[in-house]
């Protein structure tokens, strides 16, 4: 699906001219008409829960696991995505000066992130993509510091739950598997810095957030509560419950589910 | 009186020591300051508030007492997390019994109750799964835990403490995956790791707000000429070591059959 023509079929032109207020720019594509949000946002990043849950269990034992190249050019597109994001963002003005410095730090492990893939990858590492992070107009991340941020965000967390995800792949290569865990945890202290600056928690309360809904895929089954099939649940209610438990584990997210997420912004 | 204290002395570049400013100290701490591992020594009530001490490895003393051996294979692993997870529930139990240090917002009290409620539930549930797959006898005790030490009472050292037992875990979890042959395991091990390095750069912005200190050079190191970019990951025979060198941990953990590849 070409998502560029899909979201030009928008007909709402006034939407796009709507001053643009703190609130993100997707929250008020849904207050002008709720069946708009659900056509305008590419369905790959609705939440498709069940799907998530069933392959987040099978996730050790999935018939289907990726070679280390592949796992390596996938971690690779997404550190594209996110450095190429950031460098935007700096240049573009829209990060207030106090907030300089961090995204810079962020920008500057992005970078490194992706030195690191292609030398792994030794020749083997496939060409960088291009990306359109306003989808065409739909957002205004490098206007809108809120949108940056969620956007952020968004990238941020779906990095962790990535890599995470890929984890099992890399398990005969001791190397490559420990530097994608030492990516991958910083990657979470990203997102909690990032998360805390939009005055969410740095950890992720089962499948909510305070983004968009329309980026739901993001936290898909993050309300999980079963850890090596031992149902957590019910278990803690003196030490904060649910919300605790499904906090205290992130959970993976597969290939082809990260691919939905950040591919919409992939242009070529 | 003389009685065992925790304090934690920063050491600057050189290896000289610093004893004024707190904010440099917190900016390298790490259980391997100077790469020599905290050290320890009494100094009087006097001093307790004031002065920053050092921990010295050598010097700490353990009751003889409980030891563990962690056993081998996957399960030694799981032991190794169990132990960490047990000492940093047990510190953020403290925290909360004495009702948070001085000057606690509503913003870091609640940081703090969810650190608790988190590795709560990382301890019972690596205790639950343990005793599902270890034979009996081969899970950790409840380990012999010693803060008298420390000064709940005061923010930063509370919050140093807790950065401290935070990268800690990260740079443990991070250094034990490849150590792992069962990838259920490496999984759950992956899903916590990445909430402790959430926890760490919480605090380290609590300690130094609004900046870079979430996920400071200091704390990174570079891989491959890459840059500082990348977490620690640290053997655990590293780990226990400067655990075991800040006096918090009494209980000898025995290490002789872990895996090491």
């Amino acid at each position: 699906m070409n998502i560029i023509k899909f979201l030009e079929n928008l007909s709402d032109p006034g939407l796009l001219n709507t001053p643009i207020s703190r609130r993100s720019s997707l929250i008020d594509l849904k207050n002008k008409g709720k069946d708009l949000a659900l056509v305008s946002i590419p369905f790959a990043l609705a939440a498709t829960s069940s799907k998530t849950k069933a392959a987040t269990m099978s996730m050790a034992s999935a018939a289907f696991q990726a070679s280390v190249n592949e796992v390596l050019n996938f971690a690779l597109t997404l550190e594209y995505l996110e450095r190429d994001f950031y460098e935007e963002g700096l240049d573009s003005g829209v990060i207030p000066q106090a907030d300089r410095d961090i995204f810079g730090l962020i920008y500057d492990h992005e970078v490194s992130h992706v030195e690191i893939l292609k030398a792994a990858l030794d020749g083997n590492d496939r060409p960088r993509p291009t990306f359109d992070f306003t989808l065409g107009g739909a957002l205004n991340p490098f206007e809108d510091y809120a949108v940056f941020l969620e956007l952020s965000q968004a990238f941020e967390d779906t990095g962790v739950r990535a890599y995470k995800g890929q984890a099992g792949a890399l398990i005969d290569n001791n190397t490559l598997l420990e530097y994608a865990l030492q990516i991958h945890s910083v990657e979470a202290r990203h997102a909690s810095q990032i998360r805390r600056m939009r005055g969410e928690k740095g950890w992720i309360t089962r499948n909510e957030t305070t983004i968009p809904s329309s980026f739901s895929a993001v936290y898909a089954g993050e309300e999980n509560t079963v850890q090596l099939g031992i149902d957590l649940a019910g278990r803690f209610n003196n030490f904060g419950g649910v919300d605790a438990v499904t906090e205290a584990f992130d959970e993976p997210l597969t290939m082809a589910e990260v691919n939905a997420i950040a591919g919409i912004f992939i242009t070529s | 009186m003389k009685k065992p204290v925790f304090n934690v002395e920063f050491l600057d570049r050189n290896g000289e020591l610093k004893g004024n400013s707190r904010r440099s100290f917190l900016k390298n701490t790490g259980l391997l300051v100077a790469g020599t591992g905290l050290f320890m020594y009494s100094c009087s009530d006097d001093e307790l508030n004031e002065e920053l001490l050092v921990a010295d490895a050598h010097a700490a003393t353990k009751r003889a007492g409980q030891s563990f051996n962690l056993g081998k294979g996957d399960i030694a692993i799981l032991n190794y997390a169990y132990v960490l997870e047990q000492l940093e529930a047990a510190f953020y139990e403290k925290v909360l019994e004495g009702e948070y240090y001085k000057g606690a917002n509503a913003e870091e009290r609640g940081i703090l109750q969810d650190l608790y409620y988190h590795e709560v539930i990382h301890r019972e549930f690596l205790k639950t799964a343990l005793n599902s797959v270890a034979p009996p006898g081969k899970v950790a005790p409840d380990l012999i835990l010693n803060f008298s030490g420390v000064d709940f009472d005061d923010r930063e050292t509370v919050l140093t403490i807790a950065q401290i037992l935070e990268d800690t875990g990260v740079s443990a979890y991070n250094g034990a995956g490849n150590l792992l042959e069962n990838p259920e395991y490496l999984l759950v091990a992956g899903k916590i790791v990445s909430v402790e390095a959430r926890h760490a750069a919480a605090i380290r912005d609590l300690l130094d707000p609004g900046t870079t200190n979430f996920a400071s050079p200091d704390i990174l190191v570079n891989l491959l000429g890459t840059g500082p970019a990348y977490d620690k990951a640290l053997d655990p025979n590293v780990v226990l070591s400067a655990v075991a060198a800040t006096g918090f941990l009494e209980t000898k953990i025995i290490t002789n059959n872990i895996p090491t590849e």
